[in-house]
């Protein structure tokens, strides 16, 4: 029965490029097959976060249950797995995958190829998974099926001719997608009599229901009222519900080998049923978890302060909350001469970054100042400590380090072959050191570098992005650790140093990054009743200067009864405009001019 | 202290820098009678204090209102409110529509204080702002005006004009002083949005004086000696001392006023205050005004906190500022107290004198700046 029962599961997902129309494509799976009736249809349906819509990007993984009569006049069930679209998820996505037999790759027919699809497609053949192409977007006049299956076929290497021409958002190949997946998805493996092994690929926190995990069964089967054990962790609970989401939970007997779904067991804390987990019974244990498991670590840090201190505790709370349903991001408190109380948090990435702090405001409430993210340091004292430096204000006195070290990643870029010497010139900026440049086409070209990290996190994004005109696409990985000769800037702010404004840079940039970031701190602060000088320094040497302006003229010169309302709604508007604007000292800096280091311009 | 403001929404032809509602042409003759029954309303609602201690008619431009209207209104307020002995009636004109009969015929009216919108005594910058009347009609109006019997006069002098410098400026300045004045309202030229004005500027036909001119224009006219006989207890007004205008001084301090005519406002200040708005539109207001309807709508009510920072607004706006026990006894807290950061950010701008709060000239010249911290 097991094996009967096997054969009729498809486990697959769905790899594509921001915008290339993934969860247009899931909602279209969704309503033909019935999952979704019009009722409950909003767009974009897996992307639950507001945040997700916006942006149109996924940041949690789901798992959704299709019911699928084929043609074969055999029923399927078919489990979409989401996985999360950007690097910086990357661990998520690998055991999202490790979830699935199968997965689409969606490729917009008016773009082709990106490099962030490349990475999770390298890694879906790496575990075995059937990778076969959809070309969406083909109802546009722009749209050169043709070519992008060529492009397919020889950047990937997997065959692409026979690919479905699909439009999601038209509804053109619904059909053919749901029928490939059918034939060319594998159906799972694994004895539902053997020993559990379930595969956790993302839990959350549920304040009625504790930690609901999403699982793969890989082998064995469990049921309400089992006790489990988590063989990272090694915390034992019982089973009080296992079910599926038809999109919305349905709870089931059991869920047996080769089965998706979830399971609630009483857990706490995220903590204790981490992404990668292996779940078990805890009377019959597995002989050893399944393979892959990784503890995340945060790659970035930044400090994040509320602009009004007495929303500290506003601020410790939301991120507790958040840091419920994220174990990858990390705060501790943190204060600043400047800012007062805040913390240091650490992300997996700026987008993650990017994220945790919209979702603050957004969700919470709380107005932020945010400071310039930082990667961590590996310093060396001459007392033979060793520090991990998270912070420029942690950097200790020059004369007490003996060694720095900081991170390196290996990035890869792809690009139209026009673009190659603007790229490569960037990564030379950027103390790279290239690894290899390769043709995948005639025209596409993908350049593999060696880069500090510290690099990465400032404004390389932003400037790949402009350099190419978007075109280019970018995925990294971390490498090791390398000594480097690092020094602490310092901006001074009317002639005292804002500990919150310091960074760490490379010897070799500081003069021309305290150049560029005081001139750009220039554009962001906005005039006072008083000059405000600012000053670049290294150490006591004061390396750039500039000064904003006194603001010599501003006043509503008449003020009677009927322009009373109307004047004073308009400077309260003006104010509202400049909310994000914190005191230091007397002069008043905005957001702008702490993330003032990201959109530096180097020549 | 309570005030009546009289609106009159009329400008024979509008200024190219005035942003403000009106309607150009004549005053329709229905005008001052609709007048005389929204005041009977008001006084019916019992909503309003007795007596008015100042009235203004503002504008627009009041002086298209022949003197009977002025006087039919007046006596109408009187009437039905009261005067208090030596109350303050002001009506603002403009050089170009009064006669010396007209102006015989405002003071006979009850009207005991003039304020004329000169704005230049330079014939060239006269045609620039296109003002009807020109530097010698302005002189003639004052003369006649004093002849009238007005002991009372405010001209309006616009400054930071296109082109002017210290010079410039200090001429101007003495022509006006030269026509000794009660009372004098100095403005900076702002090229306001959506002006046939903001238009020609930025089509390049002329260029304002910068900020930094802008300020040391302000200070000049701060520090003038000839105008040391003034005192500059406003932003934009100087006066003789005992001249200052009372009725605009009640708004600063947030006294209440009631405001009849189209467009209108007026305040009560029951509570925290209430600011209300009576409708521009003239069908609108002539029908309410006919039918009985109450004409005005409330615009704004203020709790505690809201009072605050308005009544900061409105009182650092003037030399006499605002005082430290009066904020304690209506808000229960002193500035530092309610806003210490706002206090902080206005450095030396802000200091307090005999409990009182006030803004230096500097303080003045960026008011917006400072006081929206309090906001």
């Amino acid at each position: 029965m097991g094996n009967m029962k096997q054969n009729r599961i498809r486990n697959f997902s769905i790899i594509a490029h921001i915008d290339h129309g993934k969860s247009t494509l899931a909602d279209r799976l969704l309503e033909t097959t019935g999952t979704l009736t019009d009722r409950e249809k909003t767009d974009q349906f897996l992307d639950k976060m507001e945040l997700e819509r916006e942006r149109g990007i996924t940041i949690k993984a789901q798992a959704v249950r299709l019911i699928y009569p084929a043609d074969d006049g055999n029923e399927y069930i078919l489990n979409l797995i989401d996985t999360p679209g950007h690097v910086d998820f990357s661990y998520e996505v690998s055991r999202s995958l490790k979830a699935c037999e199968g997965a689409l790759l969606v490729v917009d027919a008016t773009q082709g190829v990106e490099a962030q699809t490349l990475a999770n497609v390298y890694m879906a053949i790496e575990q075995n998974l059937e990778v076969f192409p959809v070309l969406n977007k083909v109802d546009l006049p722009s749209a050169e099926p043709l070519r992008i299956k060529e492009e397919i076929e020889e950047i990937i290497g997997i065959e692409a001719i026979d690919a479905v021409e699909a439009s999601a958002k038209e509804g053109i190949g619904i059909h053919e997608i749901l029928e490939a997946i059918v034939k060319k998805v594998p159906p799972p493996e694994g004895d539902p009599d053997a020993p559990l092994k379930a595969l956790i690929f993302d839990s959350w926190y549920d304040s009625y229901q504790g930690v609901i995990t999403l699982v793969r069964i890989m082998d064995g089967t469990v049921r309400k009222g089992e006790r489990i054990k988590l063989m990272q962790s090694g915390k034992i609970h019982e089973v009080t519900q296992v079910g599926v989401f038809a999109p919305n939970p349905l709870a089931v007997e059991s869920l047996s080998a080769g089965e998706v779904g979830f399971i609630i067991a009483s857990i706490k804390a995220v903590h204790d049923a981490k992404v990668g987990d292996t779940i078990t019974h805890a009377d019959r244990q597995a002989d050893k978890a399944l393979g892959g498991f990784q503890v995340v670590k945060p790659l970035v840090f930044s400090g994040l302060y509320p602009i009004d201190s007495s929303e500290y505790d506003m601020l410790r709370d939301a991120l507790e909350k958040l840091r419920l349903n994220d174990t990858s991001f990390s705060f501790e408190p943190e204060n600043s001469m400047a800012l007062g109380f805040g913390f240091r948090c650490g992300f997996l990435g700026l987008l993650h970054m990017e994220i945790i702090q919209e979702r603050l405001e957004r969700e919470f409430g709380v107005d932020l100042i945010t400071t310039a993210p930082t990667v961590v340091y590996h310093v060396t004292t001459v007392k033979g400590e060793n520090l991990a430096v998270e912070s420029a204000n942690m950097l200790p006195e020059l004369q007490l380090i003996e060694k720095m070290e900081e991170p390196f990643i290996l990035a890869s870029i792809h690009v139209p072959n026009e673009y190659v010497g603007a790229i490569l010139s960037l990564c030379e900026e950027k103390r790279g050191i290239q690894r290899e440049i390769k043709y995948l086409t005639a025209n596409r070209v993908m350049i593999v570098y060696e880069l500090p990290l510290n690099e990465i996190v400032l404004d390389f994004y932003d400037r790949l992005k402009s350099l190419t005109r978007g075109y280019a696409s970018f995925d990294y990985e971390p490498l090791e650790y390398r000594e480097s000769d690092l020094v602490r800037l310092n901006i001074l702010v009317n002639g005292e140093t804002v500990d919150a404004l310091s960074l760490i840079v490379h010897r070799d940039k500081a003069y021309s990054r305290g150049k560029d970031l005081v001139a750009k701190m220039k554009e962001f602060i906005p005039r006072q009743q008083f000059e405000v000088a600012l000053q670049a320094a290294i150490g006591n040497k004061v390396v750039a200067r500039e000064s904003v302006k006194a603001l010599r003229k501003d006043v509503t010169s008449k003020c009677y009864g009927g322009d009373i309302t109307r004047k004073r709604k308009l400077l309260e508007k003006q104010k509202e405009g400049k909310k994000r604007m914190k005191q230091v000292g007397n002069v008043e800096l905005p957001q702008e001019a702490f993330m003032a280091i990201l959109k530096v311009k180097e020549k | 202290m309570s005030g009546l403001y009289i609106h009159i929404p009329f400008c024979r032809r509008k200024c190219p820098y005035c942003d403000f509602f009106s309607v150009s042409g004549t005053v329709p003759t229905e005008y001052p009678n609709l007048l005389c029954r929204h005041l009977e309303q008001a006084a019916a609602s019992g909503r309003w204090k007795k007596p008015f201690k100042t009235v203004f008619f503002g504008g627009g431009t009041p002086s298209l209102l022949t003197p009977s209207q002025v006087a039919q209104v007046l006596e109408k307020a009187a009437t039905l409110f009261g005067m208090s002995p030596g109350a303050e009636i002001s009506l603002e004109a403009n050089p170009g529509t009064v006669t010396e009969q007209s102006l015989r015929g405002y003071r006979l009216a009850g009207i005991n204080r003039l304020s004329l919108g000169v704005q230049s005594l330079n014939d060239e910058q006269l045609a620039r702002l296109g003002r009807i009347h020109s530097a010698g009609e302005a002189r003639q109006t004052c003369d006649r005006a004093r002849k009238a019997g007005f002991d009372n006069l405010g001209l309006d002098l616009m400054f930071a004009l296109p082109g002017q410098n210290r010079t410039g400026l200090l001429k101007d300045l003495k022509a006006y002083l030269d026509l000794a004045p009660e009372h004098l309202s100095c403005y900076g030229l702002t090229v306001e949005e959506e002006t046939p004005f903001a238009h020609r500027h930025r089509a390049a036909e002329f260029s304002v004086p910068d900020e930094q001119v802008f300020a040391d224009l302000f200070l000049l006219l701060h520090r003038a000696p000839e105008t040391a006989g003034y005192s500059h207890y406003e932003i934009s007004n100087y006066a003789r001392p005992g001249f200052e205008c009372r009725h605009n001084l009640n708004y600063w301090r947030r006294g209440e006023y009631l405001g009849v005519g189209a467009g209108a406002h007026g305040f009560q200040a029951h509570g925290y205050g209430e600011r209300r708005v009576v409708a521009n539109e003239l069908e609108t207001y002539e029908r309410r005004v006919t039918r009985g309807e109450r004409p005005d709508v409330r615009l704004e009510s203020f709790d505690r906190r809201q009072a605050m920072a308005e009544t900061i607004y409105l009182g650092l706006r003037t030399a006499e500022g605002v005082s430290e026990r009066l904020l304690c006894e209506r808000f229960d807290s002193g500035l530092v107290k309610a806003y210490p950061a706002a206090v902080r950010r206005c450095g030396d701008m802000l200091v307090c004198d005999a409990g009182r709060w006030h803004f230096t000239v500097e303080g003045w010249l960026v008011y917006d700046h400072l006081i929206s911290g309090f906001l």
